[in-house]
């Protein structure tokens, strides 16, 4: 995909992430949005998936640790073709499939069941272990956030991925910067982030998480680090592409009420005719 | 008389991994720091490409094992109870258990026959917590014999099993040759229709012996070896039940939530009878050689031989 067609796949998918929450009245936002840009090149450039067979043996994994922004991953998974667009609708609702967090026995292309934070990073690394157990050549990729990265048991896993060298495991850290009690480093500070990383055995790389050219680099150089599992620090805005969200720790686990989400449709659809100029 | 037979049940896991390896590709086995004491050792000096130390960090192995098994692996992760059961519960809980994924969880060292390092890893209350996740097989073999078929019941079964073993020594009751273990089939070890005698684990041996004590004195006892604490076989409780009108269970765990409760939980429903449960009783253990525990806390033949006796 070219970087302008990524840009438009990444309105669609904030699109759709609101549309969910605000169906659902409930859910997370924020931290979708600001994610959304890595969801969009994970799915649509990165990882090898093929959403006719969302468990081909030989697949790249994904795991959504910071399992609360689990409408972005569908909408993801929507727009790449594993399910409907149209049942972003349905999600958090009474025997809906898309469940508030990840569920792996139920939604195509889940590969695995999260939300509980700190837990999805070690199960990525079980996964990358048994890829280099049956020396495959498929590769893992956890998302975690950075208000999340301060349970224990990430640097659990990843003292474990560091020792044992797993150069197929990819960790991304959504750096927005705020969590449910306000700005992660007034909250508890998780900072230097990298150097923790690095510490603990991992490539490091720093990024802008909004820049598809910085994205894809990161990628490329992480798929090129052999050795080691890299870590990816992406530095993002909270409640990216929604004006009224940005920035706004208040925005980690609210829905738009009716008004507002008829404005931020408005904006990512006028966002979305921009790119069309292009 | 020849001296009885004693193995530790974490002995039994231990070989039967090693023996259950060489027959299957896809199994692993992790530990946490306790190969030597888990017995997963043996496994390891076999397959050691196969063997996956975590460290000591029992809920990143649960993780681990969760991601594991979605690529296809059957992993067994192994800890004492208090941790496996215990510190990991929420990684069991929502990375094992409400995916259904296809883990073991081999826990040994459980209740107070742990000994000397007293309270602390003295898990009485695995039975309790692992029974209240959905979908979770919960299994407390009773000796050598009966462990190391469980192993192998656990293997062939798909989705998330919790094994418990024990650290001490303690006598194979079954025959190899002709003992059938079946995942939610409880056993009568003896029959009689004045009291019905649910055990599980290391007490389903002083249950016997309890038995025997009673018969002297013209009672009947019907012993049922409950090796699956879930799912539980009611069926064959209900009919004990029905037959003796009184049950009591014993066991190596907490009076809360263990055995004990699954059977009043069956009973209350489906054939109201009077229950007496022989456990350890809302405290902790304490440090002590494991023999001397065991009477201590009244888990031993001649204990649960004056309870029944009184209670009936």
């Amino acid at each position: 995909m070219t970087k302008l067609e990524l840009q438009k796949t990444a309105v669609e998918i904030r699109k759709g992430i609101l549309t969910g929450v605000h169906s659902a009245k409930s859910g997370h936002p924020g931290g979708s949005l600001s994610a959304a840009d890595i969801f969009t090149y994970l799915y649509f450039e990165e990882m090898n998936v093929d959403p006719a067979n969302p468990k081909a043996e030989n697949r790249d994994r994904f795991v959504l640790s910071k399992g609360h922004v689990a409408p972005g991953l569908y909408s993801t998974l929507a727009n790449r073709g594993y399910f409907p667009v149209k049942d972003m609708e349905t999600l958090r609702h009474v025997g809906s499939y898309l469940q508030g967090h990840p569920d792996m026995k139920h939604i195509p292309g889940v590969d695995m069941s999260s939300g509980s934070l700190g837990q999805g990073l070690s199960a990525a690394v079980g996964m990358a272990l048994a890829g280099k157990m049956d020396q495959k050549d498929y590769r893992v990729y956890a998302l975690c956030g950075d208000g999340e990265i301060q349970e224990g048991q990430i640097w659990e896993a990843s003292m474990f991925a560091g020792h044992r060298k797993l150069d197929n495991l990819v960790v991304i850290v959504d750096n927005n910067g705020l969590q449910i009690d306000g700005n992660v480093d007034d909250v508890c500070s998780p900072y230097p982030i990298d150097k923790k990383f690095e510490a603990f055995n991992f490539h490091v790389i720093n990024i802008d998480g909004h820049d598809f050219d910085q994205i894809a680099a990161a990628f490329k150089e992480a798929r090129d680090t052999k050795g080691m599992p890299t870590a990816i620090i992406a530095k993002t805005v909270k409640g990216k592409g929604v004006s009224f969200m940005e920035n706004k720790a208040s925005w980690h686990g609210v829905a738009p009420n009716d008004e507002e989400f008829a404005n931020a449709m408005e904006e990512l659809q006028k966002a979305g005719e921009a790119l069309c100029q292009k | 008389m020849s001296e009885v037979k004693k193995i530790a049940t974490r002995e039994s896991y231990g070989n039967a991994l090693v023996e259950l390896g060489r027959a299957h590709e896809d199994l692993v086995v992790l530990d946490a720091d306790l190969a030597g004491a888990t017995k997963t050792g043996v496994f390891k000096k076999v397959f050691p490409d196969r063997h996956v130390d975590c460290g000591i960090a029992e809920s990143n192995m649960a993780g681990i094992a969760a991601g594991l098994a979605t690529c296809g692996k059957v992993p067994f992760m192994s800890s004492f109870a208090m941790f496996a059961a215990g510190r990991a519960f929420e990684q069991v809980r929502n990375s094992i258990g409400y995916p259904h994924l296809n883990v073991k969880i081999g826990a040994t060292h459980a209740g107070i026959s742990v000994g000397e390092d007293g309270a602390t890893h003295q898990c009485n209350e695995d039975l309790a917590l692992m029974r209240t996740i959905p979908g979770m097989v919960v299994i407390n073999p009773c000796d050598d014999v009966e462990a190391k078929a469980a192993v192998k019941a656990a293997y062939e079964y798909e989705g998330p099993v919790y094994l418990r073993f024990g650290r001490l020594a303690i006598p194979v009751i079954n025959n190899e040759e002709d003992y059938k273990f079946e995942i939610g089939k409880g056993i009568v070890l003896r029959e009689g229709a004045d009291v019905t005698i649910a055990a599980t684990g290391l007490c389903v041996n002083e249950s016997l012996g309890a038995a025997e004590m009673l018969a002297k004195d013209g009672i009947a006892a019907e012993v049922i070896n409950i090796h699956t604490i879930k799912p539980l076989d009611e069926e064959l409780i209900i009919a004990s039940a029905n037959k003796t009108g009184k049950v009591v269970t014993v066991e190596e765990h907490s009076v809360i939530g263990g055995l004990g409760s699954a059977v009043c939980d069956c009973l209350s429903e489906h054939a109201p009878a009077k229950v007496m449960k022989i456990g350890v009783y809302d405290r902790f253990g304490e440090s002590g050689p494991a023999a001397q525990l065991i009477k201590k806390y009244e888990l031993d033949a001649e204990s649960i031989y004056k309870k029944v006796k009184a209670f009936i």
